[in-house]
C-alpha cells in the first residue's frame, strides 16, 4: 500500500563509518513485529550470524531497525536475503500442508461442509 | 557469555530447518471447520511464525467495508457521524480478492472511484404511521412502519460492469438483522455509501476475523501415582475430561486422558499434597489456532490468505534488495 505519487523508501541501509560490510542496520518501513520477529528468527538460524535483532524505534512510527552483524567479512545483505528466502519457503510449505489437510477434511465431510471456491 | 551462547544454540535448535527440517516434523490437523469458525493445530513451528500468522489474520488480510457515507437526508435522532460510524462497522459480504485498493493521492481524492475499487450501496428508508393500527395500541411495532432500520435495508447499486461481473452473487451485508437506527414517523434516512478495500491496521472495521487466537497444548504429567481419594481430588482440580480414574488392581488410580481440554487453571497448586505430584507445562511448538470469521470470507480462505500475505511481504523486500543491489 505504498503511495504511487512519490517514491517512499521501503528499505534503507545504515552503516557505521569504518565498520566492514558485515555490520549493517536496515530500516524497514511500514513493518512491525509481524515481519520483524519472524525474520529475526529465520536469520538467527543462519550459522554465520553473530548478532541479529530488531527494534521498533517509536510505536507511532511504523518502521523497524533491523541489525545484522556477521562473523567474518560476509556482507550483511547475504543473511538478510537468505532469511527472507527461507521465510518465504516456510510459508509455502505451511500453505501446501494446510491445503492438503483441507482437502482431506473436505473428503471426509464432503456432504456436510459447504463447498466454497478455494484459491 | 556461555549462558547467552547456550540460549542462542537453543533458539537455533528448537525447530530445525534443513535436514531434519520443518518439512519433516511439521503438520497441520484441522479439528473443526464450518462456515464461520475453524480450529486447527499447527505442530512443529516456532512461536515467531505462528504469531506472525495470528497478527496478519487480525490486521493485514484485506476486506471491503463502508468508508465514505454521503448523507443526502438524515432527519433521524442518530447524528450523522454516529450513523456513519455504525455503517462502517457493518460487515459487507464481498470478496475482497476481486477488488483493487483505491489509489491514494491528490488527484484521485476527488474521483468518485471506479468499478474495480468501489462498491456503492444505498440506504433509503422513511418511517410512517401505520394506518391499520388499532386506536389504543402502544406497541411501536404495530403503530409505525419502518421504524427500525436494519442492515437488510442496505441495497447494492451496481456501478459500471459490476452487474455483469457479479451477476450470480448479490453484494449485501453479511447479516440481515443488524440494527442501525430507529426512526419515528416523518423521519427518514437517505444515504449513499462507498465501500473500499482496506486492512485492519488502518481501521478495525476492515478486520476479517471476529477474533483469531492460539494457545499452546498443555503438557500434564503425573510425577507419582495418585490413588484413592487423592485421585478424586486431583480429577476435580482439572477441567472435565482431562483426568480419568481407572481401576487398577482394586485401587483407583488417576490417569491423564486428554490434556488438550485443560484450561490450565493451576488449581492443583493450591493443594499441598497434590502440588508436587503433577508437572504442568506446555508443548512449545504445538499451537491450537481458533479462527472466527465475521462471515465475509470462510475461515480456511482467511488462513490461506494470511500465509500468502506473509509471503508477499518477504518477496517485496527481496525485490527491494535486488533492485538496490543492481544500482
Amino acid at each position: 500500500m505504498a503511495g504511487e505519487g512519490e517514491k517512499k523508501p521501503v528499505l534503507e541501509m545504515v552503516q557505521a563509518d569504518g565498520a566492514d560490510e558485515g555490520c549493517v542496520t536496515f530500516v524497514l518501513h511500514n513493518e512491525d513485529h509481524t515481519l520483524g520477529n519472524s525474520l529475526r528468527y529465520m536469520i538467527m538460524k543462519t550459522a554465520d550470524v553473530d548478532f541479529c535483532g530488531y527494534t521498533i524505534t517509536h510505536p507511532s512510527e511504523s518502521k523497524i531497525n533491523f541489525r545484522i552483524q556477521t562473523r567474518g567479512s560476509i556482507p550483511a545483505t547475504e543473511p538478510l536475503r537468505s532469511g527472507l528466502n527461507e521465510l518465504s519457503d516456510v510459508c509455502q510449505h505451511v500453505l501446501n500442508t494446510f491445503q492438503v489437510s483441507l482437502s482431506i477434511t473436505y473428503e471426509i465431510n464432503c456432504p456436510v461442509v459447504v463447498q466454497h471456491t478455494s484459491v | 557469555m556461555a549462558e547467552t551462547m547456550n540460549i542462542v544454540e537453543e533458539i537455533r535448535n528448537r525447530v530445525i530447518l534443513g535436514e531434519y527440517n520443518v518439512k519433516n516434523n511439521f503438520r497441520i490437523d484441522i479439528v473443526h471447520l464450518d462456515e464461520s469458525t475453524m480450529e486447527f493445530d499447527m505442530v512443529g513451528i516456532d512461536a515467531a511464525i505462528a504469531n506472525a500468522f495470528r497478527r496478519i489474520l487480525l490486521a493485514e488480510v484485506p476486506t471491503m467495508a463502508i468508508e465514505k457515507v454521503f448523507i443526502y437526508n438524515n432527519t433521524s435522532i442518530v447524528q450523522d457521524e454516529v450513523l456513519a460510524h455504525r455503517l462502517g462497522l457493518v460487515p459487507i459480504k464481498a470478496d475482497p480478492r476481486l477488488f483493487e485498493y483505491r489509489s491514494t493521492g491528490e488527484a484521485s481524492a476527488e474521483e468518485e472511484g471506479s468499478e474495480i475499487d468501489t462498491i456503492q450501496l444505498q440506504l433509503k428508508i422513511k418511517c410512517s404511521r401505520n394506518p391499520r393500527a388499532t386506536k389504543d395500541s402502544a406497541d411501536p411495532r404495530e403503530l409505525y412502519l419502518n421504524h427500525m432500520v436494519y442492515s437488510r435495508d442496505i441495497k447494492w447499486v451496481p456501478i459500471g460492469n459490476q452487474a455483469d461481473v457479479f451477476a450470480d452473487s448479490v453484494i449485501a451485508p453479511v447479516h440481515d438483522d443488524i440494527l442501525i437506527a430507529q426512526l419515528r414517523p416523518g423521519q427518514e434516512l437517505d444515504v449513499i455509501m462507498h465501500c473500499v478495500k482496506g486492512i485492519g491496521q488502518d481501521h478495525a472495521k476492515f478486520s476479517p476475523v471476529a477474533t483469531a487466537s492460539y494457545r499452546l497444548l498443555p503438557d500434564i504429567t503425573l510425577l507419582e501415582p495418585v490413588e484413592g481419594e487423592r485421585a478424586e481430588r486431583l480429577k476435580r482440580c482439572f477441567s472435565r475430561g482431562v483426568i480419568d480414574i481407572q481401576d487398577v488392581a482394586g485401587k483407583k488410580v488417576a490417569k491423564v486422558v486428554d490434556s488438550r481440554l485443560d484450561t490450565c487453571s493451576r488449581e492443583f497448586l493450591r493443594h499441598d499434597d497434590l502440588k508436587n505430584a503433577v508437572k504442568l507445562a506446555r508443548f512449545r511448538d504445538h499451537f491450537i489456532f481458533t479462527v472466527e470469521s465475521t462471515g465475509i470470507l470462510p475461515p480456511d480462505v482467511l488462513v490461506t490468505e494470511a500465509i500468502k500475505v506473509l509471503m508477499v511481504k518477504c518477496q517485496r523486500f527481496l525485490s527491494e534488495l535486488d533492485s538496490t543491489d543492481l544500482e
